[in-house]
This record gives C-alpha cells, sequence and structure tokens, in this order.
C-alpha cells in the first residue's frame, strides 16, 4: 500500500499570539515551530502503524512551504516517513495548499492528514484534496483499519460516532483517538538525515482568499471571585448576571 | 442571485447548528438585498415550510435512494447542483461534522472561496470580507474571498438563532445522484444526553477530581444544568474519561454560554478549546490556577466540598 502524509509546520501550541506589519502578519520572532499535531500524532502514527502490520507499505511525506519547513519535514522522516516532498512556496491559503499537494498526490491508496492545522484552523485541505482528486473523504476520524481494498472508519459526529465502510483510494482528516503520540528514537534520527527530500517547484495557482488582517480578543474584565462558603451567590451571578441558565 | 444554507440533519432531525445557519445565511442575504433560499439533503421528519421561521423563502428539498447515508462526494455534487441551478452566490455551511467535509469540497467544485469557521456576518460594503477564529481561538482573522462565488462554514454556537414569522416553500430538486462509495455499517450515542459541540452549558472536570471514580458529582451538576460533560486531556489519556469528552487545543473545540472547570488547572493549550465560551466558571484550590486569569468566575476550594452545594443553590433556583 501506498500512503502519503500532508504535514504542516506550525506554533507550537504554548507559542505566544501576536502580529506585526500592522496587524497583516503572525509575529514569527522566537516562536518554536512543530509538526502540526493532528498530523504527528495521528496521520503520520496511524501510518506508520499499518506499515508495521505490512512491511510493504510505504510512507510519503508531503508539505507545502519554504526551505524553514525542512527541521519538520527531518522530524517527520525521524519518526517514520520514507521519503518526503516538499512542494516550494508559501502555505497563504487551503485551496492553494490542496492544489499544489494533488499534482503530487495521484497513485496514493491512502491519503492521511490531520483534521485541521492549529494555527488556521481551516479544516479544508483534505476536503479540498479529496474533491480535486475525486475520492472518498472521512474527517474527524478517530479509528482507521484497513483490509485488502477496503477501509473501515469511525468518524466522530455530533453527540456519537458513526462507524464507514469504504473503499481506496481515501483520503481521512485524524484526530485523537486513531493512535496514540510516538517520539523518534535515535536510529529514526539518524536515518532521517538521509532518507530523500525531494524539493519541487510550485505551479501557478490562484487564491481564492487572503488574510487581511488579524486581532487578539478582547482582554477578561478580570474574575469575580466567590468565597467558598459562599456558593449559592455564585449560582445567583450565574443566574441572574450572566443569565447562563 | 441568492445565499443557499444546507441543512445538515441526523436521522431526519434537523440540526441546532442549521438553525444557527439559516439564521446567519439570512442575514447575509438581507444585507445584500438578496434572498436566502435551503438545501436539505435525505429524508426528514420534520416540517421544512416551517424554516421560513429564520428568514429562509425556498427550501430545496433532494430525496434519492443513494443519499440515505452521509457521503460527502455524493453530496457534494448534489449540493453543486443546487448552487448552480439555484443561482446562489453565497452558500453557508455549519462548521460541524457534516459541514467539515461538505464545505471544502463544495468551494473546490464550485470554484469559490471558502472562509471556515466564521464567527460573525460578512463585511459585503467594500468587497466581500469574514472573520474567523484563527490560532485555536487566541485571535481572530478576517480574510477576504476573491471570488465571484463564496462559502462560509459558521462555527457551532457563533451566532443566535432568531425565530420570526413566515413559511418557506418547498420545492423537491431532482439532482443527479451518484451511486454512494461510503457505506454506514454502525452508528453509536456517546455518553450523556446533550451533544457536547453544540450544549449550550458545559461541566468538565480535571486532574483535581483525583480519580475516574469521583465523576458522579460532576455528573449529577451537569444532569442539574442539562450540560454536556467534557474533560482535560490527561484525564482522557489517563482513560478516566473517553476521548470524545477532551476538550482543548488538541480535543474538541467548544463555545458555550456557560463553561464549568472544576479542577482544572488551565494549561494554555485546555484554554485554547475553550476560550470561546461565553461566561467561564473556574473552581480550584489553587488560587494561582492560571485558568483564574481567563474565567469570568470563579471559587478558590475544595471542588469536593462546592460542586455538591452547586447542584443543590441550582436545584433550588430552578425551583424543586
Amino acid at each position: 500500500m501506498k500512503i502519503l502524509v500532508c504535514i504542516s509546520k506550525t506554533p507550537d501550541t504554548t507559542a505566544k499570539i501576536a502580529f506585526t506589519d500592522n496587524n497583516t502578519k503572525f509575529a514569527e520572532a522566537g516562536v518554536q515551530w512543530i509538526l502540526n499535531p493532528y498530523d504527528e500524532w495521528y496521520a503520520l502514527v496511524r501510518a506508520i502503524e499499518l506499515k508495521e502490520a505490512d512491511a510493504s507499505t510505504t510512507i510519503h511525506l508531503v508539505t507545502v512551504g519554504g526551505a524553514d519547513a525542512d527541521p519538520i519535514i527531518r522530524k517527520a522522516l525521524a519518526l517514520g516517513g520514507d521519503e518526503a516532498i516538499r512542494i516550494n512556496t508559501e502555505p497563504t491559503e487551503s485551496y492553494l495548499v490542496a492544489a499544489q499537494i494533488a499534482e503530487v498526490a495521484k497513485g496514493y491508496d491512502l491519503i492521511l492528514l490531520g483534521k485541521e492545522t492549529i494555527d488556521y484552523n481551516g479544516s479544508a485541505v483534505g476536503g479540498m484534496l479529496a474533491e480535486l482528486l475525486d475520492a472518498p473523504y472521512v474527517t474527524n476520524a478517530t479509528s482507521l483499519q484497513i483490509a485488502g481494498s477496503t477501509a473501515t472508519i469511525k468518524r466522530e459526529i455530533e453527540g456519537g460516532e458513526e462507524t464507514l465502510e469504504t473503499t481506496l483510494p481515501l483520503v481521512v482528516g485524524c484526530q485523537k483517538g486513531m493512535a496514540e503520540a510516538r517520539i523518534p528514537n535515535m536510529r529514526g534520527i539518524m536515518a532521517a538525515r538521509t532518507k530523500p527530500l525531494k524539493v519541487v517547484e510550485a505551479n501557478n495557482v490562484e487564491a481564492f482568499t487572503k488574510y487581511t488582517e488579524f486581532q487578539l480578543p478582547p482582554a477578561k474584565a478580570g474574575v469575580k471571585l466567590v468565597s467558598a462558603d459562599n456558593v449559592e451567590e455564585l449560582v445567583r451571578l450565574l443566574h441572574e448576571e450572566a443569565r447562563v441558565f | 442571485m441568492s445565499v443557499l444554507i444546507f441543512v445538515d440533519q441526523l436521522d431526519g432531525h434537523i440540526k441546532k447548528a442549521s438553525h444557527e445557519a439559516l439564521t446567519y445565511g439570512a442575514k447575509i442575504a438581507e444585507q445584500t438585498g438578496v434572498t436566502a433560499e435551503a438545501v436539505v439533503v435525505g429524508a426528514v421528519t420534520e416540517d421544512l415550510a416551517a424554516l421560513g421561521k429564520h428568514g429562509v423563502k425556498k427550501v430545496y428539498h433532494v430525496q434519492h435512494d443513494n443519499l440515505k447515508a452521509f457521503d460527502s462526494q455524493v453530496y457534494t455534487k448534489v449540493i453543486a447542483q443546487v448552487a448552480e441551478q439555484s443561482g446562489a452566490k453565497v452558500i453557508v455551511f455549519s462548521n460541524n461534522s457534516s459541514g467539515k467535509a461538505l464545505a471544502p469540497r463544495v468551494a473546490v467544485r464550485l470554484k469559490a472561496g471558502l472562509v471556515s469557521g466564521a464567527t460573525a456576518l460578512p463585511d459585503t460594503a467594500n468587497g466581500f470580507t469574514v472573520r474567523k477564529n484563527v490560532f485555536s481561538g487566541k485571535a481572530f482573522a478576517t480574510v477576504a474571498i476573491t471570488t465571484d462565488v463564496k462559502v462560509i462554514s459558521l462555527n457551532v454556537n457563533a451566532y443566535t438563532i432568531l425565530t420570526g414569522e413566515g413559511t418557506a416553500e418547498v420545492v423537491p430538486f431532482t439532482a443527479t445522484v451518484d451511486a454512494p462509495t461510503m457505506k454506514t455499517i454502525d452508528s453509536t450515542k456517546t455518553s450523556g444526553k446533550v451533544a457536547l459541540t453544540e450544549a449550550d452549558v458545559v461541566v468538565s472536570a480535571g486532574r483535581g477530581l483525583k480519580g475516574p471514580e469521583n465523576w458522579k458529582m460532576v455528573e449529577e451538576l451537569a444532569e442539574e444544568l442539562g450540560a454536556a460533560l467534557a474533560c482535560s486531556r490527561p484525564v482522557a489519556d489517563a482513560h478516566w474519561r473517553p476521548h470524545n469528552e477532551h476538550v482543548g487545543q488538541t480535543g474538541v473545540a467548544i463555545a458555550p454560554n456557560l463553561y464549568i472547570a472544576i479542577g482544572i488547572s488551565g494549561a494554555i493549550q485546555h484554554l485554547a478549546g475553550v476560550n470561546r465560551s461565553k461566561t467561564i466558571v473556574v473552581i480550584n484550590k489553587d488560587a494561582e490556577a492560571p485558568f483564574f486569569k481567563a474565567a469570568d468566575y470563579g471559587i478558590v476550594g475544595d471542588a469536593f466540598d462546592i460542586i455538591p452545594k452547586i447542584t443543590a443553590a441550582v436545584k433550588k433556583v430552578k425551583g424543586h
């Protein structure tokens, strides 16, 4: 089986969120970059598990980005990807990213990615890619089993879970439950240095949207503390002041 | 020219999030001087004409044997046909489980720009810009859509449902429908009566509860408030509670009217999943817990002592 895992570089989950250039750009100074947790913990690790169960499986990685994405690609290779493709252009919006990936995504049996990235929260690339490839797509997936060309997938829906059956090729957006996070071992890190990382130039794709401005949410007015001996006062405030129940 | 709203349903019942999307879509139509129309895919048990109360004038209803189970590939082609034939310029989805699968596909099919996770009405005075959450709720972005047709998915609980007078015309729509590639073989309800992502009130607990055996008091409070249950990541990782209750940056992101956090310190990753809640209450024995900085109301004290008292007080306020 040939698996493609789409990965993204995102700011660390604890990164300070600030903006520059008149609030039009994310302030990257001092930010630690990580592999998007959904791509890493769920999509990539599930791909590795499938490969462990069937040694003939290959895992290719793809990302859209500049050379500054290379460290996170090496990390994904250290975890267990076989080779990687970096499409050399800035990932400015979902459609552009999906259209670039679609160019290299043909011929795979299974395409895995996180259900969203933790920076722009678009949850759109997987669906767009599936439509460009005319493939089935399941997102919010919590489990994926493959038997021959049949895939059995669980997905989370409002207040419940569905089990679906479909055939490969297939695109799956992964979330918690899919696999347990791993850390790369020394052997993986050493091997990753020599695994192929192919850089390809981007196709000319027209973006459909543009981020024009960012804003931080207004600061909270401050917490109103109620004494532990006066619990009824808290309930009164919630009922009469905040009117939330 | 119209605004088309996709109405999502489960087992024939229209989801709450769709009523939000209908209200939101009707407002966009009003703002841009066009009509609001809706599309319903598959059989429903509810009266579709009643959707007019949110301001939609027409409801296209597509029924076909191939549409019994949700299949994003098949549904997308149906929705695109309705959008094209009705001349829709803006298509609205809810950013819920169905919308996340459909909105990106429909956008590609219609060569439309997509903004997912919108939190406010678009600004149509000069171009077309939509405000959305980014960085897992830690910031907002304004995004311009530059294509002729536009797709927006509205965040759940981001827009208040308005119900007025009005009846919509229900129009059966005959679409070309592909054979499904997806088969639903099982469907289960997860614990709790209220869906976490749609809940108005969420009661959430963390490691401060010391063990899964202590959840009974949390469940009782949730029951009394008609709330959904949630938990922090360490609690889900330790298998004290199911994964689907984990809220936070890498779990479920929610935006209820009231979020009560019990024994959760409030790590930045947890806050990212809940900071869109309108009112946050924190109960923690550690006065230095970072969560208090993000809270509206708080009690410093022992959850084991306080929670049963809150439940009793809520009971009293509710008059029983």
